[in-house]
């Protein structure tokens, strides 16, 4: 992680659709009176899906305005969590893990991946598609090496296939989820290895 | 209460009240825990992990300042864990700490350095770059080095908490945390200096004072504030005879130990715009001249004898002078003086215009209704207290004037007389509030005390004290807010229209009609020269401000930081200053000038000491010679004088610009910038800004 500050450049304003107004509504509504201010991470997240995968100063005052809170309290939330992205990302933002076990799996071949078809971590690709940025462990090692792209993990992938991904994705192709080799989820690669025959 | 716990701290065994945390019971056993993070007036945070003790059957060292006692504890600071915890802890911060003491400010009286001698070791096992940070924008006063900071979060925790405008942050988190405000604007807070003084390292530092002087080479002077009616007890550090800074003292029934920012910036205003000679005007302009000459002109004007002669006292002057003078306007047969410069309808006993709760008192009470103030650009600190007993709970206050942002919740229930009607006739709401609770209190103040129709409202709210009993057997609710931290102390003086004098309007009045002819302005600049027509004026007082511009001549007095004199606070409480430097050129003590003038005129004053001045004084005033103290002042009377009716009119702030309210504060360059910081920020942020 380094220093994460509010991108330069900022739009005028923000609100929510109200499409998110009500859904905000709803969350809100989960907590007692007076404790609002615990629905601050739901509504930055809608916030930040809203505002196109990033968080605008305008929408942390927006949010903090919501939930009757001191806008440096809502700011300190919004550059706490790394799944805050305070400067604008691709269409498809890809999270890529670079802890140990997907490191040992290749993990560095990705980035290189990452380098040649996007550019910098934290840069937008050219037409606005793609950006990539390494993250901690984001919990699926046991498909290592893998990333998250929007709300979806891609596993056990390698160059080619990632390369392939990304290039799909950017031409708006239908791509799959989960593993990319023919794995069913986390079972053995190729296929079972006990409980083959009948009992 | 729950019975006391028995704790053993090295050896020593102690009673303390149950919930006491491990560190106050070792302060209360005498012995000396090193903290960061730790500070009395603050919430807990244990994040600086300085104050690790041992605790007999722990596993691990724990933090005092976080963990309560329990029954028949062991605790243990000196031995070899707790110091190389505390060894550890201590290399752990100065890991990022930049090794630039001697270009630091805070060097001489910094807490890390401190606590490094004693638990830091010689050299760095960290072979990595240093972290560095962006050094952040806090306003005109508040200078951060950013890559100092040890995330203590006192700061955070003193703007959330005491000032009541949460604008320090901590954005980031681990190794990247950075102390901020939002969008790094200057705080909006009168009482934003104290976060220097909390602030146990360089990274919040002053910036007025920044670069001028070491601490221990200056010349320290225990002294009282007079910047508003608080009477702060403040700490005046000077080299030679230039004010260097101001910072306050720990007085637990006044300031505990805060300080407004303009009572600790203020002090360039000290040192600028000084008389420093008296003056005197030949054919309409002033010209400096020679005391000789200055009180021979004065005599030649009082002899010709056209007219009557008047006096009026200003906002910063002490009681001794006001004392002096009034000595002398009565040797000069005059009865027209009065000490209330703002026009305010204040008389009767001293219960009327008191703050007769007490400023600690204020903890106490469990209703509060506000009449005409702002008490945060008015006694930010005694706000900070109201703040202090609103955060504590069931405390709800209400407003009549215009609404404001006060750092708590204040329901604006009415703009003026009409409303406080409404609740003496009971036909309000918070009528029955205040009859409910047990110790209710209100604060009446200079917006509704000063205009045509002051006394009415003053009694309004004197019956609505009655019947709400705010008055009764060991309380009283009716509270005088001041602005001036020399009028308590001219009430108490009697500096005040004698029998068939003129008050400050008839002052005035007598000017305009020529039936006065000659005024002395003491300290008074919030006159208007062109009221006061064709007088003659004679202008006493410190700085070349509005009073002095106008005036014939200029009598060149003390500032209050340059006089030993006794100043009386709004809760009545006198309270001595003592001389930080001396005053410029050839100014003088105030009551020095009167004595000096009363001889010129063939009507010399009995006093030629401050210690027989003194004796004539609390023949007169009693009180005031029972320093620090606060003398019951029994209940307050309803005038007796016909009452005016009730104006419509909204109650007027009494501020409109926090940082401007007086000659000294007019004369600071610090000020000014204060101000305009406060414009800009106004401006950027849509004018929501405070009447400041």
């Amino acid at each position: 992680m380094s220093v994460r500050r509010l991108h330069s450049e900022q739009p005028e304003s923000f609100a929510f659709s109200q499409e998110n107004l009500d859904w905000a509504a709803t969350q809100i509504a989960k907590y007692p009176e007076g404790r609002q201010a615990s629905a601050i991470l739901p509504l930055l997240w809608q916030a930040q899906k809203q505002g196109g995968g990033w968080l605008s100063e305008p929408a942390i005052r927006c949010v903090a305005d919501m939930l009757d809170m001191p806008y440096m309290r809502a700011l300190e939330v919004a550059t706490f969590y790394s799944m805050f992205n305070l400067s604008p990302v691709g269409e498809y933002f890809v999270q890529l893990c670079g802890t140990t076990p997907c490191w040992l799996r290749g993990a560095d071949d990705l980035k290189d991946v990452c380098r040649r078809q996007i550019g910098e971590p934290g840069d937008i690709s050219e037409d606005g598609k793609l950006s990539w940025l390494e993250v901690e462990c984001l919990g699926a090692c046991v498909n290592a090496p893998m990333v998250q792209i929007n709300d979806d993990f891609y596993e056990d992938l390698t160059a080619d296939t990632f390369e392939r991904l990304l290039e799909d994705l950017r031409h708006g192709r239908d791509v799959v989820t989960g593993p990319q080799n023919g794995r069913q989820a986390s079972a053995p690669e190729g296929g079972p290895t006990v409980l083959k025959g009948d009992m | 209460m729950s019975e006391r716990v028995n704790v053993t701290v090295d050896g020593i065994a102690v009673e303390v009240e149950p919930g006491t945390t491990i560190l106050q019971a070792c302060e209360a056993a005498g012995v000396e825990i090193p903290r960061f993070c730790y500070h009395e007036r603050l919430s807990v945070a244990g994040n600086c992990r300085m104050c690790l003790v041992e605790v007999e059957k722990a596993p691990k060292p724990v933090a005092s300042c976080a963990m309560p006692v329990a029954p028949d504890m062991v605790v243990n600071t000196q031995s070899e864990s707790v110091k190389s915890a505390r060894e550890g802890v201590m290399e752990f911060l100065l890991i990022n700490h930049p090794l630039d003491c001697p270009i630091c400010d805070q060097g001489g009286e910094c807490d890390l350095q401190d606590q490094a001698l004693g638990y830091g070791v010689d050299s760095s096992r960290f072979e990595d770059n240093k972290r560095a940070v962006e050094e952040k924008e806090m306003g005109p006063l508040v200078k951060t080095v950013m890559t100092r900071c040890i995330h203590c979060t006192r700061c955070v925790r003193f703007a959330t908490e005491v000032a009541g405008v949460p604008e320090i942050g901590a954005i980031g988190r681990g190794e990247d945390m950075e102390i901020t405000t939002y969008l790094e604007a200057s705080l909006e807070s009168e009482m934003s200096g104290n976060v220097i003084d909390l602030c146990p390292v360089g990274a919040l530092t002053s910036k007025p004072y920044a670069f001028t002087a070491r601490p221990w080479e200056l010349r320290k002077t225990e002294t009282i504030d007079a910047m508003d009616a608080v009477g702060s007890n403040i700490r005046v550090d000077v080299r030679g005879r230039e004010v260097m800074r101001i910072l306050p003292r720990d007085h637990d029934a006044v300031n505990e130990e805060w300080l407004s920012d303009k009572s600790r910036f203020v002090w360039d205003g000290l040192n600028t715009q000084r008389l420093d000679k008296p003056y005197l005007r030949v054919e309409g302009k002033l010209q400096a001249t020679d005391w000789q000459r200055a009180f021979d002109a004065i005599a030649t004007r009082l002899e010709a004898g056209a007219g009557q002669v008047a006096a009026l006292a200003g906002d910063l002057v002490c009681t001794e002078g006001q004392f002096a003078l009034k000595s002398l306007m009565e040797k000069l047969g005059s009865p027209h003086l009065d000490c209330r410069q703002d026009g305010a309808k204040l008389s009767g006993p001293r219960a009327n215009y008191l703050f007769n709760t007490g400023i600690a008192g204020i903890e106490d009470a469990d209703a509060l209704l506000l009449i005409g103030t702002n008490p945060r650009l008015e006694a930010a600190v005694l706000n900070a207290r109201i703040r202090k007993a609103w955060l504590a709970g069931h405390f709800p206050i209400a407003a009549i004037g215009q609404p404001s942002d006060l750092t708590y919740d204040a329901e604006f229930i009415g703009a003026g007389p009409q409303t406080l009607k409404e609740l003496v006739d009971g036909k309000h709401g918070f009528a029955e509030v205040l009859a409910k609770a047990e110790r209710p209190m209100l604060i009446l103040g200079q917006g509704a005390l000063a205009r045509e129709d002051g006394a009415g409202i003053f009694a309004q709210a004197l019956a609505l004290a009655e019947k709400t009993g705010m008055i009764s057997d060991g309380w009283n609710g009716f509270n005088v807010l001041h602005t001036a931290a020399g009028r308590v102390g001219g009430m108490d003086v009697g500096f005040l229209p004698g029998e068939d004098g003129r008050d400050r309007d008839g002052i005035i009045e007598g000017c305009k009609s020529g039936d006065i002819s000659t005024v002395i302005l003491y300290g008074a600049d919030e006159i208007d020269r062109a009221e006061l027509g064709d007088a003659f004026v004679i202008y006493v007082g410190s700085h070349g401000d509005r009073g002095a511009h106008g005036a014939d001549v200029i009598l060149p007095a003390a500032a209050y930081t340059e006089k030993q004199a006794i100043y009386v606070n709004t809760e009545g409480r006198a309270q001595m200053t003592e001389r930080a430097a001396f005053p410029p050129g050839d100014a003088r003590e105030d009551w020095k000038i009167f004595r000096a003038l009363s001889d010129r005129l063939g009507v010399t004053l009995e006093f030629d000491t401050v210690d027989t001045l003194r004796t004539a004084m609390f023949e007169h005033a009693p009180q005031l010679a029972r320093l620090d103290e606060l003398v019951p002042a029994g209940s307050p009377e309803t005038p007796v004088a016909a009452l005016p009716d009730l104006d419509e009119a909204g109650f007027a702030p009494v501020i409109t610009d926090y940082y401007f309210t007086n000659p000294v504060a007019r004369a600071s360059a610090t000020m000014a910038a204060c101000a305009e910081a406060r414009r800009t920020r106004a401006k950027a942020v849509g004018g929501t800004g405070t009447d400041g």
